[in-house]
């Protein structure tokens, strides 16, 4: 079966497949957006007064910000959000069975390799997990260690104070439509705190906070890594998201203390129907290290730019991002590097590849503010091209005010060449195996830089998408 | 000449495809198994050209005659089916694949020879793999470079005598395989072809090369020298011999003639 079949199927509505549910009416505000869903959001969530009036103020910045006319067609998008509704009850109080999970959506799945367990939580039926075990253990050490890993709203509602200094400040509502539509609407994401000098060893995985509310269209994620800590975050998996939303819109802020090392990773597989248009940025501190891996799939048109504010001296920030465009499909990421201060490091690795009609753009900021004395970066982006009518640009944003700064940009497209896939055919490969390698080993650079078992599902995602793209 | 050959190739007319013009212009040719042949030839008479027709590069066609390998109608089959029936050629100007590891690559293409759902055993491959580069006097960390990324010309040339020698072709056809080589780094592919040989008595070689040199290496039963698309003379290893001192004029003048 062409696997842009099963990847398609996952964009169609619950109805079409049959979805039962026994429970009450699930909510939902009415389609649309005003003051009043607002309110409403705010009061399902039972929030304080300041929350509410940040929400009403942000909506009032949305409504004033225009369209950006810049990255993608957006042209359509007020339409969809016409439609939208911007805030109905977390899936997984809905009882669905795992039995009336489309056959379609099961064998993606199954292809995948994804486990039994995730694979029902991934199709929103997940209620019980069956390792919830390990959960526990690892939710036992992260306590005894005073982390914080909860739901946002958790976040909130238990520890106000530390919510309140951060949250906002790292992203304000003022800072794009998006970022302001997110701080009206937002609901699902993470609260993340590392005490400081806490090391943790195995990654904080979102896929762990069983029973809680699940990623949401507006979802929002505050990360405050304390002075010296380490730590990784893992969001999202490769498996294709089921979901019926035509709009994501998330914003993700990052507070990296004095020395403290941070990775972000997320890996995401959208239905091609979907508009993603992400807001995720760290404040890097003194000494401090930021890495965003970020990882790119499906959705109609992806905007998102993982940035990193290099504040302190001697900060580093690395953006390793990655993307594939299939038919009809407009990945329009890269990243941002600000450098405030002396000393700053940074650099981004950005490799796209476009399939059929995909087109994949880099879309890059370097900034170098005057004062940040020797800073350095290094941008690369590469291009892989899979077919004749396959799409790439480039678009580096370079402003240097600093004279001892050192800036590098290097960008290359290549196409998969007709003596690449003789080589590879010639050892014995047929050629959807061959252009897979080939594919394979242009993201290794990224891919070695996953977890394992992030690695192996990205690669098996991006094989399942090449089928059928050649002959 | 063994009367069963592995390849036969009979009044094959070629060229590059979308071209009129024929480069081979009716080439008969029988390998025997375990036999060495040497097509010898000045640039442009189609010696390569013979080489990718016979391991199916898409940019050349077959126009006119046959090619068989083991009976079968080799001309019919992909790339990919005529490597996995036996076929290897050892490229002279094999691609790069970055970020692909050799041992990657190897295993894919191993793995591309079992049945659908059989899995290669990844204990045994690496056992293979090790055992080979041992043969070939290799270093082990060359397994992990990437295939052909940033390798000197005698680097990639030893890496396509290490894939021939996990392969284990049946026929191996060597294009130009010693052309810019230093005389070390041609004793290093000369003394793997002879020692997959020796393993393989079996395995038949069609050497292709511009240079004599190679054939006291690689001694062949038969030498072909090939002018404007046409063998023009079949003889023991001594016609390279003549064909080192007098060069390709004397045949061209009485092919032309």
């Amino acid at each position: 079966m062409p696997s842009n079949e099963i990847i398609q199927g996952l964009g169609l509505d619950d109805y079409k497949f049959g979805f039962v549910t026994d429970s009450e009416p699930v909510f939902k505000t009415r389609p649309g957006l005003d003051a009043d869903v607002v309110r409403q959001i705010s009061a399902r969530k039972d929030e304080p007064e300041w929350m509410l009036k940040r929400r009403l103020k942000a909506l009032r910045i949305y409504d004033a910000k225009p369209m950006p006319q810049w990255g993608g067609d957006l042209s359509e998008l007020e339409e969809t959000l016409s439609r939208t509704y911007f805030y109905s009850k977390p899936q997984e109080q809905m009882e669905r069975s795992w039995d009336d999970v489309p056959e379609s959506i099961k064998l993606t799945f199954e292809r995948l390799g994804i486990p039994e367990a995730e694979r029902k939580i991934l199709a929103g039926v997940g209620a019980q997990y069956d390792s919830e075990m390990v959960y526990h253990s690892l939710k036992e050490e992260w306590e005894s260690k005073g982390v914080i890993f909860d739901s946002i709203e958790d976040g909130l509602k238990n520890h106000p104070e530390l919510f309140r200094k951060h949250f906002g400040t790292v992203i304000p509502a003022a800072d794009n439509k998006f970022a302001a539509l997110n701080s009206a609407v937002w609901s699902g994401g993470s609260f993340v705190y590392i005490p400081p000098g806490v090391r943790l060893e195995t990654p904080l995985q979102a896929y762990f906070r069983v029973n809680q509310e699940r990623l949401g269209q507006f979802e929002r994620t505050l990360i405050i890594a304390g002075e010296g800590s380490r730590a990784h975050y893992i969001e999202g998996c490769t498996a294709p998201v089921y979901s019926t939303d035509s709009f994501h819109s998330g914003v993700i802020e990052i507070v990296v203390n004095r020395d403290a090392h941070f990775r972000y990773t997320t890996i995401q597989n959208w239905s091609n129907n979907m508009y993603n248009l992400v807001t995720q940025r760290a404040l890097v501190q003194q000494g401090a290290h930021m890495e965003w891996l970020d990882g790119n799939l499906g959705s109609k048109l992806t905007m998102k730019y993982p940035s990193c504010f290099l504040v302190g001296e001697g900060a580093h920030g690395e953006i390793l991002s990655i993307a594939y465009a299939g038919d009809d499909q407009h990945q329009d990421t890269g990243g941002k590097v600000i450098h405030v201060a002396p000393n700053t490091t940074s650099s981004i690795v950005s490799k796209s590849i476009s399939k059929g009609t995909g087109r994949a753009s880099y879309r890059g900021l370097c900034k170098v503010y005057d004062g940040a004395r020797n800073a350095r970066s290094n941008v690369e982006c590469d291009a892989l091209l899979i077919n004749e009518t396959s799409r790439t640009d480039t678009f580096p944003y370079i402003e240097i005010d600093e004279r001892s700064a050192t800036v590098g940009h290097e960008a290359t497209v290549s196409k998969v060449g007709d003596e690449q896939l003789f080589y590879l055919m010639s050892r014995g490969m047929d050629e959807a195996e061959a252009m897979a390698l080939i594919v394979r080993g242009f993201i290794e650079p990224i891919a070695k830089e996953l977890p394992l078992e992030y690695a192996v599902e990205l690669n098996r995602l991006i094989e399942l998408e090449m089928e059928g793209s050649v002959g | 000449m063994s009367d069963s050959p592995i390849l036969a190739v009979k009044g094959l007319r070629a060229g590059v495809a979308d071209e009129d013009l024929d480069i081979l212009k009716g080439v008969d040719l029988a390998l025997g198994p375990g036999e060495v042949h040497a097509i010898m030839g000045p640039n442009g008479s189609g010696k390569s050209t013979l080489a990718k027709v016979i391991a199916g590069h898409p940019g050349y066609e077959a126009r006119g005659g046959s090619v068989e390998f083991g009976g079968e109608d080799l001309l019919e089959m992909e790339p990919d089916e005529r490597a996995r029936a036996g076929v290897f050629m050892a490229f002279q100007y094999p691609a790069e694949i970055p970020g692909v590891s050799i041992a990657n690559f190897l295993r894919t293409a191993l793995q591309s020879r079992l049945e659908d759902g059989e899995e290669l055993d990844l204990f045994d491959f690496q056992e293979l793999l090790m055992e080979r580069m041992e043969l070939l006097g290799m270093d082990a960390s060359f397994a992990e470079r990437h295939v052909n990324d940033g390798f000197s010309g005698g680097e990639k040339k030893r890496n396509e005598i290490l894939q021939m020698a996990v392969l284990k072709p049946a026929l191996a056809v060597m294009d130009e395989t010693d052309s810019g080589l230093d005389i070390d780094a041609l004793q290093v592919v000369a003394r793997g072809v002879n020692a997959l040989r020796e393993e393989n008595p079996e395995m038949s070689v069609l050497l292709i090369t511009h240079y004599q040199r190679v054939l006291s290496h690689i001694v062949p039963d038969t030498v072909h020298v090939v002018v404007d698309g046409r063998i023009v003379e079949s003889g023991g290893p001594e016609v390279a011999l003549e064909l080192e001192a007098q060069g390709y004029e004397e045949y061209r003048k009485a092919h032309a003639a």
